[in-house]
């Protein structure tokens, strides 16, 4: 290689404007949205590469006018409600499947298994005919119920359960340490980085979710962010100031919590692709 | 006789812990997937209701349609132009940024910034380059000097770009999370190994093949599928940039869209709507068995 036999300084100015040249790239997006969701929506045109004018009104229309504060309130509840309790159904069934003895284990397992073939495009069909029967259409029961509960986060805390010996569970249960106990005591510490990374893959899932909210959405003030600006591009496309300031305040909020939870967040996306 | 006991005992306590799970899945996993093949063979009003069977050949009608064929071969397309380069740009940000010089932690936070921005986000802020009367540029007259195609009919409305269109923003959506995935492989790839090779006098690209990536295979191939599945699945990005079109050709219509895009022909028709859900999870079961398979063998698993 070429660079190999090149002088030092010179290897590493090639690989900083190498980097900087890509960076630049990536965050050319990013750049036109910010500068148009500061601009003035007459200025907005006139030259769309230069910050040649500022506003935060904008910004604050987006937020009442574009209702973007309604949205985002919306998606909190239901990325909280259902990573929660996501959380919850995840810890209990996997302490079933690991610590738990009981007739037809394997075909429940089985059960659990299965549906992690099916993807979520192939369901919604009929979950929308459901939802709309059980007179969920508009509510943040037809947002959060059907996700309350997955495979994917049992299967991942049943691995880390499995590698508790079971004589501890035998000696526990002689001293007297019930289920609920062991739970406290012993299971759920030693998940504890697991169920970090698994609240954020669900929250982060649960909060750009697109497809279903769409599906089950008419009234305008059940919005999530997601399809609210989709609501916000679709009535407003003369404003693409306003657009942009909209995709702005849908996509901080994540930006934050990604920066807070960074290392859950390789751990999470990592889970799927390093078994055992 | 202690065991069995025990197994009947617990009985109450596994049912608790088990039934919400079991009937969430159950009623919005299990039975809708049997629902839909069920309602794949039936006809409906256009309310959704009153449906009647009107046989399995409903199947092969959809198979044999030119819609569906057409939209599965948009979908293939989409897969062949987003996945390869997707995989080839992710993996070459990453070893840009394997390095450890002074500010990389900023380099690889950009790399990996695209992650925040949901398929909404990210799809209209690319919405907001490419489109042909309020797009970035499309105001910019020198380039559309150059590439009439901006502005007239806009690189969205056109039936030769937007499919890559709608593809390069999907891609630069990605590319975060593909970043993040290589750059957690190469970071497991012991120096030694690296060491060992340079000492030998294998030159950067022969520890590149010869190193680096058979032992980065399986997260390539954890990459790989995801990407893939994913999209199959697109539909976000197609709702919001080209509403499936341009029309007539659906230059954009995929499977998903298809079956629950607003322009979408059958839109009205539950049962036809269900019928290509069904074949959609017939592909993608295919398909992942398939890459397991043929990638499977070639993977490097480590020892």
């Amino acid at each position: 290689m070429a660079l190999d036999t090149a002088p030092k300084g010179w290897r590493s100015f090639a690989r900083y404007s190498m980097l900087t040249i890509v960076a630049l790239f990536i965050l050319f997006p990013v750049y036109t949205t910010v500068i148009a969701a500061l601009k003035p929506g007459n200025k907005v045109l006139d030259n769309p590469l230069l910050p040649n004018a500022f506003t935060l009104d904008v910004l604050k229309n987006a937020w009442t006018e574009g209702r973007l504060g309604r949205y985002l309130m919306n998606t909190t509840i239901v990325a909280v409600i259902v990573t929660s309790v996501q959380l919850v159904t995840s810890i209990a069934s996997a302490y079933a499947f690991s610590f738990l003895k009981f007739p037809l284990k394997r075909l429940v397992f089985g059960i659990f298994l299965s549906t992690l073939l099916v993807p979520l495009e192939v369901t919604l069909v009929i979950n929308r005919r459901t939802i709309d029967s059980l007179g969920w259409l508009n509510s943040f029961q037809g947002l959060t119920v059907p996700f309350i509960a997955t495979a994917f986060g049992t299967f991942l805390l049943r691995q880390v359960f499995m590698q508790i010996p079971p004589d501890l569970r035998e000696a526990a249960q002689m001293d007297g340490l019930g289920h609920w106990g062991f739970m406290k005591e012993v299971a759920i510490p030693l998940v504890r980085p697991t169920l970090g990374a698994l609240g954020l893959f669900s929250f982060l899932a649960s909060w750009n979710q697109y497809l279903w909210p769409s599906l089950i959405t008419t009234k305008d003030d059940m919005n999530t962010v997601q399809t609210g600006l989709r609501h916000l591009a679709s009535s407003d496309l003369d404003k693409p100031n306003l657009i942009m300031a909209g995709t702005i305040i849908a996509a901080v909020p994540i930006l934050i919590v990604l920066v807070v939870f960074q290392k859950q967040l390789v751990r999470g996306l990592t889970a799927g692709a390093v078994k055992g | 006789m202690a065991i069995k006991s025990r197994r009947l005992r617990e009985i109450p306590l596994a049912f608790a812990m088990l039934g919400p799970s079991l009937l969430v899945l159950l009623t919005f996993v299990l039975y809708p997937l049997g629902k839909a093949v069920w309602l794949g063979q039936q006809t409906c009003d256009v309310q959704g209701k009153n449906c009647k069977s009107v046989g399995w050949g409903q199947y092969t009608n959809v198979v044999k349609s030119d819609q569906f064929q057409h939209a599965l071969w948009v979908t293939v397309k989409f897969a062949m132009i987003t996945v390869p380069i997707g995989l080839v740009l992710g993996v070459g940000l990453a070893i840009l940024a394997d390095k450890q010089l002074r500010g990389m932690r900023f380099f690889r936070t950009i790399f990996s910034s695209t992650i925040a921005t949901s398929v909404a986000v990210a799809s209209l802020m690319w919405l907001f380059l490419l489109q042909p009367s309020v797009g970035v540029l499309a105001n910019l007259s020198w380039l559309h000097n150059i590439f009439p195609v901006i502005k007239e009919p806009g690189l969205l409305n056109d039936s030769g770009t937007a499919l890559w269109s709608v593809g390069i923003s999907s891609i630069w959506a990605n590319l975060g999370f593909t970043f993040i995935l290589v750059t957690a492989g190469l970071q497991s790839v012991p120096k030694e190994m690296h060491e060992s090779a340079y000492v030998d006098g294998a030159g950067g690209w022969m520890r590149f093949t010869n190193v680096t990536l058979p032992l980065i295979s399986p997260t390539l191939l954890f990459t790989t599928v995801v990407l893939t599945s994913r999209a199959f699945q697109a539909y976000g990005e197609m709702d919001l940039l080209t509403n499936g079109g341009p029309i007539p050709q659906d230059s954009t219509t995929s499977v998903t869209y298809l079956i629950y895009g607003s322009s979408s022909i059958i839109k009205n028709n539950d049962g036809l709507q269900a019928a290509v859900a069904v074949l959609l999870f017939v592909i993608l079961l295919a398909l992942s068995a398939l890459q397991f398979r043929g990638f499977g063998k070639r993977v490097h698993y480590g020892s």
